[in-house]
């Protein structure tokens, strides 16, 4: 049943497997659990690595970086902290807390291992971290999951910045090169680029797709404008 | 870790009946006949269609002619709604905010058609009104379609309330009784209603096989043309052994209704009340007595529905989740979202649907992993959300103390 993990009426079992009718029957055949995901994926979600149980070990371990995405309206959200080695400008320590479905979990524990094992890795290559990366060492995830790899790489860079801020080496910081268009979702004018070329093409679709201006509607006009500068300039 | 499956997933799909199995079993090879056909072996398959078709207009208590078999409840939804805008040509069309999807897609597209519709809100516990609908109805209203019970959060609507005004004003009705098949009415002379929709896979019957009431006299275009099977309403061949299999599910589930109905009810209070007692910021979706006897629907605050449906997965309990992250543009629960709660509450909601096989023991299994996997989540949540900025005091204890009511009872 773990295929589909929305409320979706009228999931069908393949019908090589009938689902049986007895009381006993059921029990079993249901028994073997096709997971959804990989087993590596799996391993992650149920045994998270550097997940920070209790906000107060935060300030006890002295993190240098704090970053933070999503909300928990869009259903998603993610916090991390980040633990630097200044002198050999490595990511020595990466925690994080997340409300988020299996894979955010799964791939983001995934994320925290990566940027730390080997004794530390150096901040520069932990910028070139690509959520591909990230899914491919889980051994893939569904495509309708590709986004959740992305949210802990969104909060590590966020956290990443923060660092960068803190220690005063502002040149470093990367702003994304996206303006954000509304704050409470924090949605960006590429998310709407990215929209659009996926083929919304009116404010109905987009908002479909992003919910921007569901909670703040005074974004509007921007959005609107958005669209109709990147259906110039994708689509003539 | 591999324990029993505790499935709480029946508004998804009922497992099927033995009975019904081995009454399906001889359509497939040794009946393969043609209804349609005049020989021996097409004339028992007809005779064994027509008496599905008797024993399932005796339980709605209709006439044969008045059932059309269809290849699921989407189809026979499509055909009430479809073929009442199509017969009419134009007009306006009432229904609510939380009917399943295949009323809603079918609503939107006659929109796109040229007719106008009118979703109808509901209340905090999904209701609609029977004044609701008398204020929608217009000179040219041509149908309200109004679910029986909700597939999310098992509200049931007042049906007969609704009808009487429809029927003062001079509209058809039709529900879309997918959900209540095993546990209501299906009377469908004393329910008032002009069509009526089941289906297999909610009755411990076959997927793919829907029945469509429609009262003599109601004129529906067909949407499949073909042979003329079904009264010229649904052409194809007759699928034989699921409507077999259709009926004799019907009948099965008819006669434990109300043994199943009491039990499941107290089930359901007691599975209720421990989670809203042991989990804290949790609230019930949907109406504490007006809702099917197996549904539970609660959402919970500062986590998120998918991870806590597949923790459960893994001590072998099934349920479902109307949760769904925005950013993969995956949409949350529309029904929760229409009861007035915000996101945060769709996303954090778990549906649990017991069946013919649930016993205490599994709800108490549920309730004993429960806390336990909530608090999990909770401790890996960046969030920690204030249930009075969502929900009143007011409201809370209100609800608490309606359900602390249902239970003594
Ligand atoms: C309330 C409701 N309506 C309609 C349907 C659709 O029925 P089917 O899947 O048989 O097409 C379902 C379930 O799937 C349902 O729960
Ligand atoms: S974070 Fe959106 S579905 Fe996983």
């Amino acid at each position: 049943m773990s295929s589909e993990l929305n409320i979706i009426e009228g999931e069908s079992t393949p019908i090589t497997k009938p689902a049986p009718a007895t009381h006993a029957d059921v029990k079993a055949k249901v028994e073997s659990k096709n997971w959804f995901y990989t087993d590596i994926v799996k391993d992650h979600f149920f045994n998270p690595r550097n997940i920070l149980i209790n906000d107060a070990d935060a300030e006890k371990l002295e993190f240098d970086g704090v970053g933070m995405v999503g909300s928990p309206a869009c259903g998603d959200g993610m916090k991390m902290w980040i633990k630097v080695d200044k002198k050999n400008d490595k990511i020595v320590d990466c925690k994080w807390q997340t409300f988020g479905c299996a894979s955010a979990i799964g791939s983001t524990s995934m994320l925290s291992v990566m940027v730390t094992e080997n004794g530390g890795v150096p901040v520069q290559k932990a910028l070139e971290l690509k959520p591909m990366d990230i899914m491919n060492r889980l051994g893939g995830l569904p495509n309708r999951k590709f986004h959740c790899s992305v949210l802990g790489d969104k909060a590590l860079r966020a956290a990443i910045n923060d660092h960068f801020r803190r220690s005063g080496q502002t040149e470093r910081i990367i702003v994304e090169g996206a303006r954000i268009i509304d704050p409470d979702l924090k949605i960006t004018d590429k998310d709407i680029e990215e929209a659009v070329l996926d083929g919304a093409d009116t404010i109905e679709k987009v908002q479909h797709k992003l919910k921007v201006g569901v909670f703040n509607k005074s974004c509007l006009p921007a959005v609107e404008e958005l669209i109709r500068f990147y259906k110039e300039k994708y689509f003539g | 870790m591999t324990e029993k499956t505790i499935y709480l997933d029946n508004a998804a799909a009922t497992p099927m009946r033995q009975e019904v199995k081995e009454a399906m079993d001889p359509f497939y090879v040794d009946v393969y006949g043609n209804p349609g056909s005049f020989n021996s072996v097409g004339h028992e398959a007809l005779q064994q269609v027509d008496e599905a078709r008797k024993t399932a207009a005796r339980i709605l208590n209709c006439a044969e002619r008045e059932l059309i078999f269809t290849g699921g409840g989407t189809e026979s939804i499509n055909l009430a709604i479809k073929g009442v805008a199509f017969a009419k040509k134009k007009g306006h069309i009432i229904t609510t905010t939380v009917e399943h999807h295949a009323v809603l897609h079918t609503c939107e597209w006659l929109e796109k058609q040229g007719f106008e519709i009118t979703y109808l809100p509901v209340d905090r516990c999904g209701l609609v009104t029977p004044e609701q609908v008398r204020d929608a109805i217009r000179p040219d209203t041509i149908l309200v379609t109004v679910m029986y019970a909700n597939n999310e959060i098992g509200t049931i609507m007042p049906i007969p309330e609704i009808v009487k005004v429809c029927k003062e004003k001079r509209v058809l009705f039709h529900t879309d009784a997918c959900q209540a098949g095993c546990s209501q009415n299906l009377n469908v002379k004393e329910l008032g209603v002009d069509m009526f929709t089941l289906n297999g896979s909610k009755i411990y019957g076959p997927k793919g096989v829907g029945l469509l009431y429609v009262r003599l006299g109601v004129q529906l275009e067909p949407l499949v043309h073909g042979g003329g099977q079904e009264g010229g309403k649904r052409g194809g061949t007759e699928n034989v052994a699921g409507i077999v299999g259709f009926a004799k599910a019907l009948e099965l589930s008819q006669k434990e209704k109300e043994q199943e109905n009491t039990r499941l009810i107290k089930l359901r209070d007691y599975l209720t009340a421990g989670l809203l007692q042991h989990i804290p910021k949790a609230v019930l979706n949907g109406h504490p007595t007006k809702r099917l006897p197996n549904n539970v629907n609660v959402s919970i605050l500062d986590i998120e529905g998918e991870a806590l449906t597949l923790l459960l997965n893994e001590h072998g309990i099934c349920a479902s989740t109307g949760s769904a992250c925005t950013s993969g543009s995956l949409e949350p629960s529309h029904v929760i979202l229409a009861t007035g709660l915000p996101y945060e509450f769709a996303h954090g909601s778990i549906r649990f649907t017991m069946g013919r096989d649930t016993t205490k023991e599994d709800i108490d299994k549920v309730l004993e992993v429960m806390p336990a996997a909530v608090q999990r989540l909770r401790a890996i949540s960046p969030y920690n959300l204030k249930l009075e900025e969502y929900i009143s005091k007011e409201e809370q204890q209100a609800m608490m103390e309606q359900y602390t009511k249902v239970i003594v009872q």
